[in-house]
């Protein structure tokens, strides 16, 4: 994976009249490597990166493809809430999943609700990364006190199931917020709570790679030319440290995913007018008893999905990646 | 041994004072306590009694100090959102919690290593792939989907058993129970499994990947050839060395069991500790964050204790008084 850019900058530039071969012949390379191979001769793996593409795209297009705005209160008709699925709406438009309470569509609630699930999954996992790959690197480079500390912050970390430290940095960092604007920052305080819950793996991780990086000869000579820790640490140690992360958050992702929709069914993760799946679920488990199940029904699918397979995913990919199966 | 059993009391006091040092942070810096306790109409000359009477005026140090006297004596002062003493709201909600925890623990275990025996005797037999497959999709389920699955089944559709609460219930002075009663029993019946399914699912795998390897080794195969019955090898000589990482990974999990009875609780609305840490959590009521913080942490360091001990009983080669010479 850290090849590509290398190869980009030794080719020599392409000869006049076969403009589309190098990137042609890039692309074969990649559709050859043991990876994709792994990936189109294994099934479960194709259909689980079929089911999280498919999700990804309706994040990313929520917006144009819903038929209701769901995060705009008046688009709501309060009419039209407890529809059952396939029933028409005062407006005459068809609601292929029926409506919660509030008269939202359940269809547009779902897609727009993946998306407020997958760009915090997304964003918490960017955040533990940035968080758990620095203190790692800094751990095992600089060692000594430093790394006891970091190390041992991780261990009592890892300890604690990571929900409860997402409900713990929740509450605390609203505490420093005014309740005026808890809505408002709902969001940010969701993804720092996750984040927070999840660093110390990479850290331990990056710190076992850097450990033993350190005292490759390549590290000695970036010494020998006066570079500075810093350096060494980002741009020598760094690329040669992430092969094992990246399996890792792909799980990670699915947990953070499920811990907001954790957090948002507890109540304490996005607010009820930015409805993620969790906060759907929520809205559908007080409707139960009543019959309209498919409030509940629906989106619990969709979150169900959605783990299930970019989880899937991640074990294939530590399969795939793991010298030791080949 | 006496080195041994001091090594391990020493870390668990020092695990318990950072955990302590954090709680009393969120309790002195997060939000303006005075505010919290005070309410609206409170004059400034309440207001500074009152910051007299916490004693905010102290140095920190004295301040921490007299925070982890009270968390010594179970005292966390008062709960901003109840008006009522933390430890008070504490002690009406253990009973409930450890309930659910331990009869949870209890059925994970005993399910966990019967289940876990049976996939790895019977490998390839259809009912132990079933399992296999079945606890493969438990483990990627949250588990408060697996509550309301629950809940849709066997409350909504069979109508068998309660969904919330706890049913009637029987006390014994501070001590409740509710497996004395009729409603008492079926409604712990559901959040049991909730809670269990996760650590059940754990457990199996474990005892299941154990055993394999057990039951691959020469004295297996040794005893197969003296001809021994395949049920005593099995249960007596195979499971039996199994134990050891079952036994610690059991006891390490209690911890995360209460910790997971957050979400289980709020789904059943069981009145257990959980709840209540939920809404501290949405009302940033500090004082019960913080107590709840501490009980978890200490439930946590007891249990590594006790695994710590059962180890020594366990494995003989720490019994020796020869530091690591015995390897």
């Amino acid at each position: 994976m850290t090849d590509a850019p290398r190869t980009t900058s030794l080719s020599t530039p392409p000869p006049a009249g076969t403009p589309q071969r190098p990137p042609m012949g890039r692309l074969a390379r990649a559709w050859d490597s043991d990876l994709i191979w792994s990936f189109r001769h294994s099934p479960l793996a194709m259909g689980a990166g079929g089911v999280t593409a498919f999700f990804m795209l309706i994040a990313l297009f929520a917006p144009w493809i819903a038929p209701q705005n769901a995060f705009d209160p008046a688009s709501l008709n309060l009419m039209d809430g407890f529809l059952e699925p396939m029933t028409r709406g005062a407006a005459g438009n068809l609601h292929v999943m029926g409506t919660d309470n509030q008269g939202r569509d359940l269809l547009s609630a779902i897609l727009f609700g993946s998306r407020v699930s997958i760009i915090v999954g997304f964003l918490s996992v960017a955040f533990s990364l940035l968080l758990g790959v620095s203190l790692g690197l800094i751990a095992g480079f600089v060692g000594g006190r430093t790394d006891a500390i970091i190390m041992r912050i991780a261990d009592i970390q890892l300890s604690f199931p990571a929900i409860l430290i997402a409900l713990l940095v929740f509450g605390i960092v609203r505490g420093f917020i005014h309740p005026s604007q808890h809505e408002q920052w709902a969001l940010g305080v969701l993804i720092v709570a996750i984040g927070l819950a999840n660093w110390a793996r990479y850290a331990r991780t990056v710190r076992g790679s850097t450990m033993v990086e350190k005292n490759k000869e390549y590290v000695q000579a970036a010494r020998v030319m006066g570079r500075s820790s810093f350096a060494i640490m980002r741009e020598h140690v760094l690329p040669n440290v992430m092969g094992p992360i990246l399996v890792i958050a792909t799980i990670n992702l699915a947990l953070a995913i499920i811990e907001e929709a954790t957090l948002s069914f507890l109540g304490v993760g996005v607010p009820p007018t930015q409805p993620s799946l969790g906060t759907l679920i929520r809205i559908g488990q007080q409707f139960l008893f009543s019959g309209e199940w498919w409030i509940l029904m629906f989106p619990g699918l969709a979150l169900v999905l959605l783990a299930l397979a970019i989880n899937l995913l991640g074990d294939w990919l530590r399969d795939a990646l793991n010298p030791k199966l080949k | 041994m006496i080195a041994y059993l001091l090594r391990s009391l020493v870390q668990a006091a020092i695990v318990l004072l950072a955990v302590a040092l954090l709680a009393f942070s969120m309790f002195r810096f997060v939000g303006d306590p005075i505010a919290n306790l005070a309410g609206q109409e409170a004059t400034q000359a309440d207001r500074e009694e009152l910051r007299k009477h916490l004693g905010l005026e102290d140095s920190i140090l004295v301040q921490f100090g007299r925070f982890v006297g009270g968390a010594v004596r179970g005292e966390f002062g008062i709960s901003y959102k109840q008006g009522r003493k933390v430890s008070d709201l504490l002690a009406e909600r253990l009973p409930a919690t450890l309930e659910l925890a331990l009869l949870s623990t209890i059925l994970a275990t005993g399910v966990g290593i019967a289940f876990g025996v049976y996939t790895a005797i019977r490998r390839d037999g259809i009912l132990a792939n079933a399992i296999m497959v079945i606890s493969l999709v438990g483990v990627s389920l949250p588990t408060f989907i697996i509550g309301i699955g629950l809940i849709y089944l066997f409350a909504v559709e069979l109508k068998w058993l309660p969904s919330y609460g706890r049913g009637d219930v029987t006390s014994f002075g501070w001590w409740t129970t509710g497996l004395l009663t009729e409603s008492g029993r079926r409604s712990l019946v559901l959040p049991v499994l909730t809670l269990g399914f996760f650590q059940l699912t754990l457990i199996m795998r474990l005892v299941r990947s154990e055993m394999l390897e057990v039951l691959r080794t020469d004295f297996i195969k040794f005893a197969r050839a003296r001809g021994i019955d395949e049920r005593k090898i099995n249960f007596r000589h195979a499971l039996r060395n199994t134990l050891i990482p079952v036994v610690t990974i059991a006891g390490l999990q209690l911890g995360g069991v209460i910790a997971f009875a957050i979400v289980t609780e709020s789904v059943f609305q069981w009145p257990g500790l959980g709840a209540l840490f939920v809404q501290a959590v949405q009302f940033v009521d500090i004082p019960v964050m913080a107590a709840y913080l501490m009980f978890v942490a200490l439930i946590f360091v007891i249990t590594n204790l006790i695994v710590d001990l059962l180890y020594f009983v366990l494995d003989p080669r720490l019994r020796s008084d020869r530091p690591e010479a015995g390897r």
